[in-house]
């Protein structure tokens, strides 16, 4: 069991390497990750697995990335989550219950105190455009690549 | 004089196992604690609403089940993933010294209290000894 106040800090380490020659779509920012964890939740059970908190999943759209996260028993108002370059960082505190020295724990498997994470994007995204939701105990934020950021196709005029 | 929340030993497996509907079924995490008053039980059920919870008392078995719901987030595929999501079940046996009929429940941001109230009965009792 890990200690009540000793949320993990942990940076998510993550190799994203821009060019690979072997992959079917160069400019698939994403494909490095998929290989990195190919199926790192099949078969684990959410609760039972230690690690850092919160557990993150990442979601790949068009030119933008949601991220998702099990928040259980934290108030929206005690999560703080910031954004800048390619990191976003979910940080926040999980309140114990009120102190009681004539209370006796039967049984503790929840952790409470501070928690801060930061998570690596595989690209830059435009810190004004980032939308946050939480809804029983799940984060879900989406974030925008920048329009200057976009891959673009360069027509080769012919001579 | 300790108010006994058992666990019933079918519902501790740690592999998840398939519910009906199809999804994983996993074993929320609990804190127990023992006041005076009684036991306040809380579960951990992230994407859990409050009207995804079933509480069901058969006797002394208090069976907690949580209907998960899913984030898929429209048109994102998944990249990456430390988590699944899916179903909640847990089973606990009380003790006799629990009120059933005061116990009362509360879900918020995907976590479920439970207060469990002692039992009148159970409370210790001061008995005054009067001189005859």
């Amino acid at each position: 069991m890990r200690p009540a106040d000793a949320c993990d800090n942990e940076v998510m380490k993550m190799q994203i390497t821009p060019f690979l020659a072997f992959d079917a779509d160069p400019f698939d920012p994403f494909a490095a990750l998929r290989r990195l964890r190919p199926d790192a939740a099949r078969g684990i059970p959410a609760s039972d697995r230690a690690g850092a908190f919160p557990a993150v999943n990442l979601w790949q759209g068009a030119d933008s990335i949601a991220v998702t996260a099990e928040i259980p028993g934290v108030a929206p108002a005690d999560i703080d989550i910031t954004v800048h370059d390619d990191r976003v960082v979910i940080s926040g505190e999980r309140r114990g219950p009120e102190a009681d020295d004539e209370a006796v724990w039967l049984r503790r498997e929840r952790a409470y105190g501070r928690f801060s994470r930061a998570i690596r994007l595989p690209y830059r995204v435009d810190p004004d455009r980032v939308e946050a939701r939480f809804q029983d105990g799940v984060l879900r934020i989406e974030l925008q690549r920048p329009e200057a950021d976009k891959p673009r196709r360069i027509h080769i005029a012919s001579a | 004089m300790s108010t006994e929340i058992r666990e019933t030993e079918e519902s501790t497996a740690a592999e998840p196992v398939r519910g009906d509907r199809d999804t994983p079924v996993f074993r929320p995490r609990a804190d127990i604690r023992e006041g005076k008053g009684g036991v306040t039980l809380t579960l951990e059920m992230p994407g859990v609403g409050p009207e995804g919870v079933d509480i069901d008392l058969d006797r002394r078995v208090l069976t907690i089940r949580g209907r998960g719901r899913v984030t898929r987030p429209e048109g994102f595929r998944q990249a990456y993933a430390e988590y699944a999501e899916g179903d909640y079940e847990r089973v606990f046996t009380l003790s006799e010294e629990i009120d059933e009929a005061a116990i009362r429940a509360g879900m918020a941001n995907g976590v479920l209290t439970l207060e469990l109230p002692r039992a009148e009965a159970a409370k210790p009792r001061r008995i005054e000894v009067r001189a005859g």
